[in-house]
Order: C-alpha cells, then structure tokens, then sequence
C-alpha cells in the first residue's frame, strides 16, 4: 500500500459514528430520507476532517444547521444524535444538547436580552445550542422586538466560537424559509440542511407499538383496529403533530382505562385487565365524531 | 508590589488557555464558577463584587471564559478572580480561587501600629488605594 | 425455670477465681448495637495463655471486671457494663498475636470526655500480667457518642475560609533553630519565611519560655513580624503560638495574650494531656482562634506495632477532642510512617465517614456526623523536590511544614519560602490541568525553576535527598479480592 494513503474505513470506525447512527435507527421509525442525510453529513465531515489532515483546507467546515418539519417528526432526537457524531469526530468538546425557544433568548425590557441570550449560548458551549420554531425570533412586525438583539448576539457567538458550539435551527419549513430570508446573515452560515417529512400511518402505527411496549400495556384487536383508523382521521385534523399526537392520545387512553377500571370496581379485576387497553378506550375519542381532543388544540 | 492571595499567585499571570483549563478542572468536579472583582484587595476584603451569579449548569470552559473576557474588558485595572464553589455535603464552600487580572500598579499596603499598655500593639492593614474614591484607585 | 437461672446466678457469683472468658466477657453470638463503642486490640499473651481467655480478660479489664469475682455485681444491671469480646482473629502472619474485637455499651461513659473514654479502655489494661503485649488498634466511636463532642473549633473548610486560601496545601515553616534564638532573631525568621511566600510558621513542641526568650517576648516579636508580611504580601499570614505551659492558669493567660495581640492561631502539645487539649479547645472555640496540635510525646507509644496505641486512634480521639491541626506524618519525611497507614490517618481527620479500609488499617466504619475535619500537617525532613509526591499522597487539605527546607535554603529564608511555594503552585497547576504528576513531577519543578532562581537552588540542594528506611508500624492484612 501507497504509505501516503489514508486508510477511510478504519478512521470512520475509531471514530465509533457507527454507533450513533445505528442507535439513530433504533430510536426512530421510519425516517429513511433523514437518516441518509445524517450519515451523508457524517461522512462529510469525516472527509473534512481527513482533507484537513493532509493540509488540503485551512477552512474548518461550517457546522450550523437547520432541521424543518413539522412537530413530532423527530427533530429533537435527531438533533441529540447529531451532537453525539460532532462529539465523536472532535468538531464540539462535550456533546451535550441545549434546546430552547424564543423565550430563553428574548427579553422582555430595555437589556434583559443580551443577559438571556448568553446565557443559553454559555450553557451551549462545547455542544449543540438547538433553537425550536427559531422564526419567532425573528417579527419584522414589531420594530422594537428584541428577538433582532438576540440574532445579532448568536451571530456574534458564532463568529467568536466557531469551535466552540454548533447551532441547529428548527422549525415549519416554510417560516423557516421566511426567517433565513429575512435574515441573510444567519442563511450564510448554516450549511446543512435536514427535511423531516411527515409520518406516514403505517410508521404511526410502529410508532404507537413501540411507546406501548415501554409504557407496558397492550390493545386488543378491537383497539388495533381502532387505532389505525384513529390515525387515519387525527391526521386531517388542525395541530396534527405526527409522534406527539400518538403520545397524547395513547395518554388519554390510560385515562380512560383507567376510568373504565375504577368505575367497574365492584368486579375484582386481574393483571391483565391493567395492562389492556380496548377499543372502547379509544372510540370514545373525539376524534371519532369529527372533533379534536381536549388540550390537543393549543399545543405546539 | 505583587499581592498573592488565590492559589497561583506565584507563577507567572497566566494565560487565557491556562484560566480555561483550571476552569475545566472545575466543571469537571460540577463546581460552580463565580467571578469576582474589586478595587479594595484588603487581605480581609471577604466580599469582592460578583460579575454576576456563580454560573451553574455549564459543560465547557469556554462557557465561562466568555465571561471571564468580558469582565477583564470591563474593569482592566482591577483585581479579577474566579472562585469555584463545591455544594457537596461536609464542604459547600469555595475549593479553587485564583486571581485571573491585575492592575497595572499594585501600591499595596501599608501597617498601622496603635501601641497600648506596655510593649503591645495593634496592627491595621491599609489599603493605599482606598485612599482614593471607589472607581478613581487604580 | 426461675429456679434454675437463680441457682446458675448463684454459681456465678460464688466467691473466687474464674475465667474472664466463663465471667461472659466472650461472647462469641454477640451482634453489636449500633450505639457501642467498638474497639480491636493486638493482643499477644503470655506463653500458654489462650488468646480467648487473654482477649476476654482484656474486655473485663477495660469495663467491669476485676481479678476475683465480687458479690456487689448482683446490684447492677452488670450484664449490660461488661464489655464484650466478640470476634479472635489470628494476625495474619503471626503466630503469637490476636486481634480481639470489643464492644462497650454506650452507658460506661461520660458524654464528651475523652480522659474518661480513655481511663476506661487503656486505663488498666495495658500492665495486665497474662499479656507480654497490647495495642489498641482502632475504634469505632458510635454517632450517639460523637454527638457528645464538640470536635474541632474551626475546621478545615472554615479556616480556608478565614485564610482565603483553596485548592492548596498551606506550607509552613517551624522556626530553628528551635532553641536559644532571642525573640528579636526570632520574628526574624518568622518574617522572613512569612514574606518569602509561606502561609504560617510555627514555634517548635519545646518552645515555651525559656531563659533565652520569655513567652510575651516572643508574642510580641512574632506578631510585628506577622503583621508586616501581612502588609507586605496582601496576604493572611499566621503564627502557631505555643501556649503549651504549666499550668491551665499559665495557658490561659499565654492564650488571651495571643488573641489580644490579633493572632489567628495557637497550638499546644499533645503532652499538655486530654483534659487540657479539650480546655483548650473550648477556649478557641470561644476566641474564634485556630488550633493547632503538635503531637509531642506520641512516638513513645505508637510506633511499636504490638504494644501501646496506634496513631489512627489517637487521630480519632483529638478529633472529638477539638484541635484543628495536627501533625500525621509525611509518607517521605525523615520520621515514621508507612504510606497507607498515613493515608488512614488523614482520612480518619478528613473523612465525613470512614469505610472499613483494611489496606490502611481502618478495621472500623465511622460515621464523624458531620463533624468539623481536622486539617493534618506534615512535618519533619520534606523538600521541595518531594512535592508531586507528596500532593499525590497527601491531597491538597494538609500543612506541608518545610522547616529545614525553607531556612536552610541557600539563598536565606526568603528565598527558601519563595521555592517551596512556587513548587507547590506548580504542581497544583499540573495537576488541575490533568498532568500525571507523579510521574512527571520532576520535570514539572524543573520547569518552574526556570522562572524561579530559589527553586533552581532548592533541587539542587535537596533534590536527591530520600528517607528510605523501613517503617515499624506497618499494617498486617490479607488483601481480598473485592468484586468489580
């Protein structure tokens, strides 16, 4: 072998990102065009790496990113797997994921920005700052908002610190577009670029199994049923938020399980009637009569 | 002269990589970082002025260096420390301390003996520079 | 049934002679209660005596017994006073010691009194006939107890914060020589040393008052020179003023006379006695004043390994007694010491709770409550090229005292106090910044030396300069294989 050749494979497995991405697939259903991405972004950055080894970019890569989607599409849990591969190829010291939103940046008077903002920016050194629904920093309607104050600021931070912390925005795609629009400054300098489509049922429906397994309960056939037909409707219906819509309403299910439980209790019950959830439980949802839930409208 | 309070006043002033990395030793041990700054360096002086709260909750050095340089920018002549606090049982106090900037001038201090009955006296420390207002001394 | 336990009474406490071991001071079944004190003695009796028989008449000895069997127990509730030997192990490798494991109920003591904790445990049993040796080798002082005691007046945490000095040993000095200096020669060297970057000196066990310098002469010399290096450095600097005399009366008066003059510390001897130690402590617990022990006299009984006392109970009794400091040894100096026996010290004074930690003769679990630590001092025969390896041994809560090597530096006390200082920043430096410093140590002193001539000067004085000599008090343990 040529001694100056550069042995790819072995530096992608010491810097163990295999195991980030696999766990990647272990924790998200679905998903493929994300997942491809991300290792197409860990590959790059690998290369970057190497390139920069043998002196052929002076330039570190630009490492901000912007994921878009709608709500429950994975963006947090890729985001933390994300730290965890600029963490293993040394781009970020610690790893770690600092989430927020507009309200841990902004203000609401005269100076209580600057102080806020950096705060979330000194948390974030040496991982991942990741600003959810990041356009509302951004209300060109309001001339004296202080969001702008707290954009210059993370601009600022990332020019200081460019190795230091990563950024990832996130958010709807078409206000995120609006934003970096808006905001030539911060489009510069965010390179990768992440989609989250929405789930499709049969992906909802893996979905709902795996957070019944780890919730320990079980559907009955009737219930099964129910539940696809349930996801078919929620779907169309307004604040539609993919896993986080599963989550909720298999919670209010528990609710009505457990309801259904106490109102009975005159008959002894048994280990699995705890663990069982039945079609009942979940017909009895609004969402069948062409409704929405209570507190499923004012969610995020 | 040269004041030696905080834990390395005898080496050379050190260099910002050398503050962040007793820094990281800190965050490391989950201590608390605190800065602290004044202008009347009285070896009793329990009470520097805090640029802001002991910071909690941060992961990497360069966390509190951002502060660290803000502070030295704002009060250049003035005396900076950074102080890590432990709130493990048993210690809850401050487990590192060391000075991070000085003024360009220290005149130090001078003793004031008040003697009493017999040979007996009473030493007062004096700051030189709290003759002068707070915020005119160095 | 009555019948028969009165008849076995009275067969018990029929005039005579009988077995410590029949008298119930070997109780082999016996579960110790939490509130009981607990001791391990190193027992080696006489030629033909069993050790079961010698461990118990070392529990009767040390409670209630006496050497015939005595009517007069049948008035108390005499079951509960007498000590219990429950456990004999062979001292591995040995064929002639035993360890006894005792335990005494709570009730055979006065609350916060060491000299009645001691009259009782060492009081007699030591001259015992039936035993060529004996050695108290650790105890386990029950919370209930430790809650009697008022401990250190100070601690280590609130004298850092006195001090305003973390992360670091402190570095001391003892003034030398230590006799015949006038009190004027004397604040010379205090200030010197104090100046050159040390935080305290120290007056030598012996010093007290003497013809050469009376007591008030060197108070008042010492604190001028305090005071100017104060000044001097912008530094809290302090003294360790021996009050060690006499009488309680002439302690007292040496005492007020250090407060008035603004001194932040004392120290005695440990010679002073028990009572006097607990005197004093109560004192400067009042004067809000730092007490330092120097543990003068102890060799005589800790250093043989199978009669008197070891020093990690010693360690425990002037923890409940109330000092701040006291000297436990240097692993590398020039007096006795094994290294994992002197890490035990340190963490019976430092420790919130002891583990049982065999490997440095901890036999017992120790719960202090939450009692303030005391700060040990290493002293005796300790240069400033021995310093990564005595931060790595000893920690950063301790008193390194370089008193040769500080006014026996080439360069003059100053100088010698600049070097062990410079040292020490250097190698807590090094060691925060993740170096492996004991194996780098010398090259990390080399280093600094370049920025510091007196450094320079120290290594190549001292630099080579070992105690290696093999202790006597070592530890006699059979390592297990702990799961992992």
């Amino acid at each position: 072998m040529d001694a100056d050749a550069i042995d790819l494979n072995s530096i992608y497995q010491d810097s163990d990102i295999e195991s980030a991405i696999a766990l990647l697939d272990e924790e998200l259903v679905g998903l493929a065009p994300v997942k491809s991405r991300v290792s197409e972004i860990a590959s790059l950055l690998v290369v970057e790496k190497l390139r920069n080894q043998v002196g052929l970019q002076a330039q570190p890569p630009s490492l901000h990113m912007s994921f878009t989607g709608n709500p429950g599409t994975g963006k947090t849990t890729v985001a933390l797997r994300m730290a965890d591969i600029l963490k293993k190829l040394d781009y970020v010291r610690k790893g770690h994921l600092v989430a927020c939103t507009r309200d841990d940046l902004v203000g609401e008077f005269i100076g209580h920005t600057a102080p806020k903002t950096r705060e979330m920016i000194k948390k974030a050194m040496g991982g991942v700052l990741f600003i959810d629904e990041a356009y509302f920093l951004y209300r060109p309607e309001n001339e004296r908002d202080y969001g702008k104050e707290a954009i210059e600021i993370l601009l600022q931070a990332m020019e200081d610190h460019r190795d230091d912390f990563v950024v990832i925005l996130a958010g709807y795609e078409k206000e995120m577009d609006k934003f970096f629009g808006a905001n030539p400054g911060m489009a510069s300098r965010v390179a990768h670029h992440i989609d989250f489509p929405d789930y499709d049922d049969k992906e909802l429906v893996q979905i709902a199994d795996r957070m019944l397994v780890t919730m320990q309960y079980q559907l009955t056939d009737g219930a099964k049923e129910a539940l696809s037909e349930y996801i078919s409707l929620r779907r169309q219906r307004p604040n539609f938020s993919n896993a986080r819509s599963i989550r909720n309403a298999l919670d209010r299910c528990r609710l009505r399980q457990a309801k259904r439980l106490f109102d009975g209790r005159k008959e002894s019950i048994t280990r699995d009637d705890l663990a069982m959830i039945k079609e009942e439980d979940l017909r009895a949802s609004r969402v069948f009569s062409g409704g929405v839930d209570q507190n499923e409208g004012n969610q995020k | 002269m040269r004041i030696t309070q905080g834990t390395f006043s005898f080496l050379p002033d050190l260099t910002r990589e050398q503050i962040a990395a007793q820094v990281s030793y800190c965050l490391d041990k989950d201590w608390a970082v605190g800065i602290e700054y004044t202008d009347d360096p009285h070896p009793r002086n329990l009470y520097w002025e805090m640029y802001g709260n002991p910071m909690f909750d941060i992961k990497d050095a360069e966390g509190v260096m951002i502060e660290v340089d803000r502070a030295i920018a704002e009060h250049p002549n003035e005396y900076i420390k950074i102080n890590a606090f432990d709130a493990s049982h048993g210690w809850e106090s401050i487990r590192l301390s060391f000075i991070v900037n000085r003024p360009k001038e220290e005149p130090g201090f001078r003793l004031q003996r008040t003697e009493f009955e017999g040979r007996k006296i009473r030493y007062t420390t004096h700051s030189y520079a709290t003759d002068a207002p707070s915020g005119n001394r160095y | 049934m009555n019948q028969a336990k009165d008849n076995k009474a009275a067969e018990r406490y029929r005039a005579g002679v009988m077995k410590y071991a029949d008298m119930g001071y070997w109780e082999p079944d016996y579960e110790p209660a939490d509130t009981d004190i607990l001791a391990l003695f190193r027992i080696t009796p006489q030629d033909g005596v069993d050790p079961i028989e010698a461990a118990a008449a070392v529990a009767g000895e040390s409670s209630t017994a006496t050497w015939t069997v005595v009517w007069t127990d049948r008035l108390t509730a005499c079951e509960r006073y007498r000590a219990k030997c429950y456990r004999v192990d062979p001292v591995p490798g040995s064929d002639s010691e035993h360890f006894a494991y005792i335990a005494y109920d709570l009730d055979l003591f006065e609350p916060g009194s060491i000299a009645n904790l001691t009259a009782s445990i060492i009081g007699n049993v030591f001259g015992f006939k039936p035993l060529k040796a004996l050695r108290l080798e650790d105890m386990r002082i029950p919370v209930g107890y430790v809650k009697t005691f008022e401990g250190p007046p100070t601690g280590i945490v609130v004298e850092r914060e006195r001090l305003d000095k973390f992360g670091r040993p402190l570095l001391g000095a003892t003034t030398k020589p230590k006799l015949g200096l006038s009190g004027k020669n004397y604040g010379r060297v205090v200030y010197e040393a104090l100046l050159g970057g040390l935080d305290f000196t120290k007056d030598d066990e012996n010093i007290n008052s003497q013809p050469f310098m009376h007591w008030r002469d060197r108070f008042l010399c010492v604190m001028e020179a305090v005071n100017r290096a104060q000044a001097a450095t912008g530094e809290v600097k302090g003294h360790y003023l021996n009050v060690t005399a006499a009488t309680m009366e002439d302690m007292y008066e040496r005492a007020e006379f250090a407060k008035e003059l603004g001194s932040n510390i004392i120290m005695i001897d440990l010679v002073i006695g028990y009572t006097a130690i607990q005197s004093m402590a109560s004192w400067s617990r009042k004067n809000d004043m730092i007490l330092h022990l120097h543990r003068a006299g102890h060799g005589t009984y800790t250093r043989q390994k199978t009669h008197g006392i070891s020093f990690r109970v010693i360690s425990k009794w002037m923890r409940l007694a109330g000092v701040d400091h006291i000297h436990a040894g240097t692993v590398v100096g020039k007096l006795e010491g094994d290294p994992a026996s002197v890490q035990g010290f340190y963490n019976v004074l430092r420790e919130t709770k002891n583990e049982v930690d065999l490997s440095r003769g901890i036999f017992f679990e120790q719960d202090w409550a939450s009692m303030n630590a005391v700060m040990p001092v290493a002293s005796g025969g300790i240069h400033a090229g021995q310093m990564h390896q005595l931060l790595h041994y000893l920690g950063e809560d301790v008193v390194l005292q370089f008193g040769g090597g500080t006014i026996g530096h080439p360069m003059g006390i100053a100088a010698g106090a600049t070097a062990n200082r410079v040292a020490l920043e250097a190698m807590v430096l090094a060691r925060n910044e993740g170096k492996d410093i004991w194996n780098e140590g010398p090259d990390i002193l080399k280093n600094a030396a370049k920025h510091c001539k007196p450094l320079e000067a120290a290594l190549d004085t001292w630099g080579e300069i070992t105690f290696d000599y093999t202790s006597t008090d070592t530890l006699d343990f059979v390592p297990t294989a702990t799961p992992s």
